[in-house]
């Protein structure tokens, strides 16, 4: 059987095809470099080639010595850039980082490493991770695997479009107010936003202190989870990093729901279009034929949400972005004048909407508007995660759509920011409570993916696990919206 | 929902404050669409949050702690590498006060 099966097998099942000696790990990063090398998607902003086969060499001779392999041996896997990588270009997708070589691996990047995961490419996003269409970039948009019109959904548009058109079987995305999630409805894969503090933050680029955490892509739940074991865990370097037990995610994803109590806040669901209220429908109704019972919960305030995290996510990344000063890295324009000149001509090359957020985040925070605008937002976030704590006296997991329709045609929403804000509305309440939800295929609406979205309570992902794994089973498989590889073939399963 | 008011002054004084040179035509732009995004927000004015506590973190537990022990760091050399301009292992910036020399 050849790498481009194998790398079409999944997380688990490279892992356990280079494991078993049926592929090596150098076969399956080649075949991975070829295909994100002739991306037809813009997903991919940089490849490491050199490195990454060095990398497999490694986990080959390793594995013939007769060493323990890691959970990722010979896995490639793909990373947002906006993730440090030693050594490696890390751009945020824009002009001020461009050319600029991270001196230092991430946290997520140094726990992949050790899991044996081979790092083999930087990914396409929206610029500092602001967006919800990949369209921001400084490096252009990213198109949909699955009809090349629409949008991949963002930020980390790159990061999902390279798993979906089945570059890398596997990637890491991070998610301030739904960056992994609505990418993964849009381009019909799984993905998990972590609990606050469940992955460390060192190295992430900060957008949004108290909201930014990274998380897993891939095409199952089961795939996810492995991803998610290796990058889980305490870290000193970041003093929000929780010292909360890991689970058996793997394991939880073939749980079942037997008695899962599903949490349903209808009148929210009305924000959707009729297409994606049907698949959520039928999610539904799968997951109680499971075993799970569906309950009516509401959650008064989430739909101030946008209201809320266009103010509080602004006004953090006011403050983080002012690090992008011309002074220590990254671009420095001098048309002279002093150093205020050099500052203010280095910032104008921020994209718009990186320059919008800026504004109005220092807005939120000036004197004057603080309490009206940023205190106030604060105060409704804790409405909003009220709403949450009880809903959860009902409930085990609150079920919505994660995205209000399919993925939307490139440029429609490009001149509209607040209808853009607008279409995060179903991601947003989760990230302000800092509580883990996950997106996980709900079938295809018109040819295209839904997502259902199950946000769960702190640390208790494995819960989100056993339901998104429930849902794979009962719904099978998507089909690809990539032709398989040349030379390809189908009918083949699993490492033996 | 009607837009927020907010003059093109505003909008360059908040700019200043960002340290962001925007053009004339940024800053209609940009005034336009935060006033429309403001305006959305006055939503919240509605909310009742009498005696309700600010959420500005969702960690509510104190900090974890490091050992203390020394992090392998990348050095001096790594980080001035990607500096724009260096001046004998520092920084280097234009001139900070007018009319100095």
């Amino acid at each position: 059987m050849s790498a481009g099966r194998w790398l079409d097998a999944g997380v688990v099942g490279a892992a356990d095809a280079v494991a078993a000696g049926a592929v090596t790990a150098e076969a399956l990063v080649g075949e991975a470099l070829g295909r994100l090398r002739s991306d037809p998607h813009n997903a991919v902003l940089h490849v490491d080639g050199e490195a990454a086969l060095e990398a497999a060499q490694q986990v080959d001779a390793a594995r013939a010595a007769g060493e323990a392999l890691g959970p990722l041996a010979g896995v490639p896997v793909a990373l947002k850039d906006n993730l440090c990588q030693r050594g490696t270009p890390t751009t945020c997708a824009s002009r001020l980082l461009e050319g600029w070589v991270a001196p230092y691996d991430a946290h997520v990047v140094e726990r992949l490493r050790a899991a044996g995961a081979m790092l083999v490419a930087k990914t396409n996003m929206d610029e500092f991770a602001m967006g919800s269409s990949n369209e921001t970039s400084a490096f252009g948009p990213v198109k949909n695997p699955w009809d090349p019109a629409r949008a991949p959904g963002g930020s980390s548009g790159g990061s999902a479009a390279a798993v979906a058109a089945r570059l890398v079987p596997g990637a890491l995305g991070s998610d301030t107010g739904g960056s992994v999630r609505q990418p993964a409805a849009f381009c019909g894969l799984f993905a998990l936003k972590p609990t606050y503090g469940r992955v460390s933050r060192y190295g992430l680029v900060a957008f949004a202190s108290s909201l930014d955490q990274v998380g897993p892509f891939a095409r199952s739940a089961r795939d996810g989870a492995r991803l998610f074991a290796a990058i889980a865990g305490r870290d000193g370097r970041d003093a929000t990093s929780a010292d909360a037990p890991s689970a058996d995610w793997e394991g939880a994803c073939a749980r079942g729901v037997e008695g899962l109590r599903v949490g349903v806040p209808r009148a929210l669901l009305e924000g959707a279009s009729a297409g994606v209220r049907a698949r959520i429908d039928a999610a539904l109704e799968a997951l109680k034929d499971a075993g799970a019972t569906l309950v009516d919960v509401t959650l008064p305030h989430a739909k101030h949400g946008v209201s809320v995290y266009y103010l509080v996510a602004p006004a953090e990344a006011s403050s983080n972005l002012a690090r992008f000063d011309g002074v220590r890295y990254g671009l420095r324009v001098e048309e002279g004048g002093g150093l205020d000149a050099m500052y203010e001509a280095t910032r104008a090359r921020f994209g718009p909407e990186v320059k919008r957020r800026i504004l109005l985040g220092t807005y939120a925070l000036s004197a004057g508007y603080y309490d009206a605008y940023y205190l106030r937002a604060q105060k409704v976030r804790t409405l909003i995660r009220r709403d949450y704590d009880a809903a959860f006296e009902a409930c085990d997991v609150v079920a919505t759509p994660t995205a209000p329709t399919v993925a939307f045609p490139l440029g429609e929403r490009t001149d509209d920011p607040l209808t853009m804000y607008l279409s995060d509305v179903y991601t947003l309440p989760a990230s302000l409570a800092g509580l883990p939800a996950i997106s996980t295929p709900a079938g295809l609406s018109e040819g295209l993916p839904t997502g259902l979205q199950l946000v769960g309570r702190a640390f208790d992902e494995a819960t989100l696990f056993a339901a998104a794994g429930a849902l794979e089973k009962a719904f099978g498989p998507l089909p690809s919206p990539v032709p398989a590889g040349p030379g390809e073939h189908a009918g083949e399963e699993g490492a033996s | 929902m009607s837009d927020a008011e907010l003059s093109p002054d505003e909008v360059r004084h908040v700019a200043r404050l960002a340290r962001i040179a925007l053009e004339d035509a940024e800053v209609e732009a940009q005034r336009a669409q935060l006033a429309r995004i403001l305006g959305h927000m006055a939503e919240l004015d509605a909310v009742d949050v009498e005696g309700v506590e600010p959420t500005f973190h969702a960690v509510t537990e104190a900090p974890l702690r490091r050992d203390e022990v020394r992090p392998a760091e990348a050095s001096r050399e790594a980080l001035l590498e990607a500096a724009p301009r260096e001046v004998e292992g520092g920084f280097a910036v234009p001139q900070v006060m007018e009319g100095d020399t």
